[in-house]
């Protein structure tokens, strides 16, 4: 985007987005996630969730409502800034770094169940895996994200997916939270070439 | 953001941003004990023109903490003691592919030159030039006074701070000053009219004489250091009227406020701005600042260097 | 076709109806309209303004001592593109100008060069130090004749020195130039003590070191009745100082810079040292009165204090840099653009500022004359509608330091005759 100029992009191209889940969509999404975590995990008391932000923080914490609403328990859940972790940071301007509020419980000997919205390349994947390394030593790790879009560049695989959203590389999804973005969708946006 | 040259050219947004980054980096690194890989391959220089053996360790630690590769210039020692130029130094400085440079220098506007004279393409962090500022400890003291005042808060809108001494000589009291004023606080100037500068009346802050006057209204006080070479008599009369008319000693710290905080941007004279009682009592924060320094000054080299540097 | 013979066609003296001006022989022989070419080259000036070439009473030539910075070769070559016949040469070199040995190395350098007359300033004290006197007569009687006298770069501080000084050149109505600067009052002194060097951290320059120098020399001149000079006059104090002691009585004339009209102090917030100068560029207010006191005569010239240094001198950090900045080749534009709103002022002013009150107050008995018959043929022809950009890398001085350099400047110099020989021919050295 950067390397295009601005008059081009405007004079020859568009963005069109279609929406691929509603609110409806993404709760039952949710809810079914939860059940899959509560059949795969032995012992659900056991369990960490940290959401990855920005928006991985507010679908970890209705993941999490759901696993407790489930088996009437409160599943302790924080959040994970892998910004200093991450082996892309010289290709972004650097930004103001977000919250990393792990729970009081620790996460030693801990099943951490990994949130993010989005699963694509993997490297934000692997710099959690980092972080993660730096704050203590797990049982177990695993991943639950809310789409995965494909085009992975690491050997890093969900155990949890809200939904497989086959996508180009020229397209962009953007989830979209309600406590973030006052809606919950999920939009595909592409550009097209105007001819 | 390239280069931190004055806290004049940030935002209230960007303060804030800074501050908040600061609060990560502290969790992250358990205080700054922990290693992060965050600039793992980059180079920071240390260009010292003046000695300052704890600002330099500030900052070399802070870079090491992020992986960085440190190098350090001292004035003693060093090409730049044989009368090689600021110029020529930073040549061989971009040579070096150095992708920061922290400048500690006597004359003010040296780091500005440093970013902007076309010598280097590196980014610039001001640690300090002649008596213009000072921006990372300012940083760290706005981090301090919000952790004890104000946590989380996005101004400092209803605090009083008293800065007393010498400002005329002074890079922390300038910064601070503008600082204190960008985030919305309420600055108190107190000092002899011989150690303020010319036209401070038109500064973001009040200035008194009277440092009795002012105590009781204050939510911090930070004494700044009375340097041994003001002392010859030309700005004040004695070490020993000095410290009768503007030290904080005891009986002034009674005056002040139950939540108040004592600061000191350091090293102090002990028995001259402030009492060894005072510096030592609970509500002194002197040696916080000193690691809060620390913290800031991380946060600002990966803010400065952490990301793409072609489109800062 | 005679030496140094022109028939100027067309050519507006002092901005005012057009005329002819022949010159014969070095001399200007005929003014009038249609007059006949008969066998002279013709120098059409299509309605550029005609004025008496300019005298500068300050400039900085560097030479003997520091010839890398400019040389009484390029300062000519200098002085004579920016319009001027005459300049008068501060004293201090290295070695300083001190002694009659000296002053004539300068004038004889002038002479051989040949664009433009040299005269140089003897300095008040030996070596610049404020202590002794200097063979003030013995410079006097010399070749170079000088009759001006400054330790510029320096204040004469003590007031003993500064009597005795201006006492002592009454014997041969000479005159001293004072550079007002009260040391104590500006140790370390770096640009004009205000708000912005508060907030810059940069140690101040008190208008006052300036003033009270002034006041003090007004006073000791009018005591001794003797010939005083002001130079570089930067302040709206200075300005008031100098008109009461005028209407004292008071023997005493004052220059202004052309930068210390047009810049302000707020220049140096960028800390670039092309603007570091002494004394410093001053706040709006008083370029606002320096102006005001440039047209009503309170000020009675314009002096260009042309301060030639080496690159190496500006690329530096601030504090490290060279006071002083060029002058020679952008002050016309530089005069223009400053004066342009200011009431009372006309080609005539400025002629009069530039040319007439400088070769006065220096003695320069062949310059500053008005465009008449037979008087000798220095004289610039200005077009007052072709701006021109200025380059650093393009002047004639061997520096760059200008203040100036991208800004485009409202006038251009376009010829200069030198003794009618005809040096400047649009705008470029006539070789």
């Amino acid at each position: 985007m950067r390397d295009s100029s601005p008059g081009a992009s405007a004079s020859s191209s568009r963005t069109i987005s279609r929406v691929v889940a509603d609110p409806e969509d993404i709760s039952r999404a949710l809810r079914r996630l939860a059940h899959q975590v509560v059949e795969n995990v032995k012992d659900v008391t056991n369990i960490v969730i940290l959401g990855i932000p920005t928006r991985g923080v507010p679908i970890a914490e209705r993941l999490a409502k759901n696993i407790g609403d489930i088996e009437n328990i409160i599943i302790p859940v924080g959040s994970l800034d892998v910004t200093l972790f991450r082996d892309d940071l010289r290709m972004r301007p650097s930004k103001a770094l977000e919250q990393t509020r792990l729970p009081v419980e620790g996460i030693d000997g801990k099943t951490v169940i990994l949130v993010d919205d989005v699963l694509f390349s993997g490297r934000t994947i692997r710099a959690a895996l980092d972080a993660i390394n730096e704050y203590g030593r797990p049982a177990v790790v695993q991943l639950a994200v809310l789409v995965d879009r494909g085009h992975r560049e690491l050997p890093i695989r969900a155990d949890y997916v809200g939904k497989n959203l086959p996508t180009s590389l020229n397209e962009n999804v953007s989830v979209q939270i309600s406590e973030i973005d006052s809606v919950d969708q999920v939009e595909i946006q592409s550009m097209t070439e105007q001819l | 953001m390239k280069h931190l040259i004055s806290v004049q050219e940030l935002s209230r947004e960007d303060t804030v941003g800074i501050l908040d980054t600061a609060i990560e980096f502290n969790r992250v690194t358990d205080g700054g004990t922990k290693m992060l890989p965050t600039l793992r391959g980059r180079t920071v220089v240390n260009l010292f023109y003046e000695d300052s053996t704890r600002t330099r360790i500030s900052f070399e630690r802070a870079a090491k903490r992020l992986s960085a590769d440190v190098v350090t210039f001292s004035a003693k020692g060093s090409s730049v003691s044989k009368g090689e130029s600021l110029k020529d130094t930073a040549l061989t400085l971009n040579a070096m592919g150095a992708d920061m440079i922290v400048v500690r220098h006597p004359s003010p506007g040296a780091a500005h030159r440093l970013a902007h004279a076309g010598w280097l393409e590196s980014s610039v962090l001001n640690a300090g030039d002649g008596k213009h500022e000072h921006p990372t400890q300012a940083l760290g003291d706005a981090f301090t006074l919000r952790a004890h005042l104000c946590p989380g808060a996005t101004d400092f809108a209803g605090l009083t701070i008293g800065i007393v001494g010498d400002v005329l000589h002074s890079r922390v009291a300038r910064s601070n000053i503008f600082l204190l004023g960008i985030l919305g606080a309420n600055v108190v100037v107190i000092g002899p009219p011989t150690l303020l500068p010319v036209g401070i009346e038109n500064w973001p802050c009040q200035v008194s004489y009277s440092l009795d006057a002012h105590l009781p209204e204050l939510d911090a006080i930070m004494m700044l250091r009375v340097q041994q070479e003001r002392m010859n008599g030309t700005f004040f009369p004695s070490e020993l009227e000095y410290s009768r008319t503007f030290g904080l000693n005891r009986k002034r710290a009674k005056k002040l406020p139950e939540h108040a905080i004592v600061m000191h941007p350091g090293p102090m004279n002990r028995g001259v701005e402030i009492t060894a009682e005072v510096a030592d009592s609970p509500r002194s924060v002197i040696t916080e600042q000193v690691s809060n320094g620390f913290i800031v000054r991380m946060a600002c080299m990966y803010l400065l260097i952490g990301g793409d540097l072609s489109v800062a | 076709m005679s030496l140094n013979s022109y028939l100027i066609e067309g050519a507006r003296p002092y901005g005012e109806d057009v005329q002819d001006i022949r010159i014969i022989g070095g001399r200007i022989a005929e003014i009038g309209i249609g007059l006949d070419p008969e066998n002279l080259g013709v120098v059409r000036a299509e309605g550029r303004v005609a004025l008496p070439s300019f005298v500068d009473l300050h400039t900085h030539l560097r030479e003997p001592g520091r010839e890398d910075a400019e040389t009484i070769a390029s300062g000519s070559r200098a002085a004579t593109l920016g319009g001027f016949s005459a300049v008068f040469a501060m004293a201090n070199t290295a070695p300083v100008a001190d002694t009659a040995g000296v002053v004539e190395q300068v004038w004889r350098l002038g002479r051989e060069t040949g664009l433009v007359d040299v005269f140089p300033i003897g300095a008040v004290s030996v070596g610049l130090n404020g202590q002794a006197l200097a063979e003030l007569g013995a410079m006097a009687a010399s070749a170079a004749g000088v009759t001006v006298f400054s330790d510029d770069g320096h204040c004469v501080f003590d007031p003993l020195l500064m009597r005795r000084a201006l006492e002592y050149v009454k014997t041969f109505d000479g005159v001293i130039a004072q550079h007002a600067q009260d040391p104590r009052l500006t140790q370390g002194a770096q640009m004009n003590e205000g708000e912005l060097s508060g907030i810059l951290g940069m140690t101040g320059w008190p208008a006052v070191a300036e003033e009270a120098i002034i006041a003090r020399d007004v006073l000791l001149a009018l005591h001794v009745d003797s010939r005083l000079h002001i130079c570089h006059v930067s302040t709206a104090g200075s300005v008031a100082i100098i008109r009461w002691a005028k209407e004292m009585g008071v023997r005493v004339t004052a220059e202004v810079t052309p930068h210390h009209l047009l810049l302000t102090e707020d220049f140096v917030s960028g800390f670039d040292p092309v603007y570091k100068v002494n004394p410093p560029l001053r706040s709006r207010a008083d370029t606002l009165a320096l102006r005001e006191g440039l047209a009503d005569g309170t000020i009675d010239i314009i002096a260009t204090d042309h301060a030639p240094h080496p690159h190496e001198a500006k690329d530096c950090e601030w504090d490290s840099a060279a006071f002083g900045m060029l002058g020679l080749e952008t002050a016309l534009g530089v005069v223009v653009s400053a004066m342009q709103d200011v009431p009372d002022w006309n080609w005539r002013t400025l002629s009069d500022r530039m040319s007439s009150a400088p070769a006065r107050i220096g003695r320069a008995t062949n310059h500053g004359r008005p465009l008449a018959v037979g008087e000798s043929a220095h004289l610039v022809l200005i077009d007052p509608d072709q701006g021109h950009l200025v380059v650093a890398e393009q002047l004639a001085s061997l520096s760059g330091n200008t203040p100036y350099a991208g800004m485009t400047l409202p006038v251009s110099v376009t010829d200069v005759f030198f003794n009618g020989i005809y040096q400047v021919k649009d705008g470029a050295l006539n070789v």
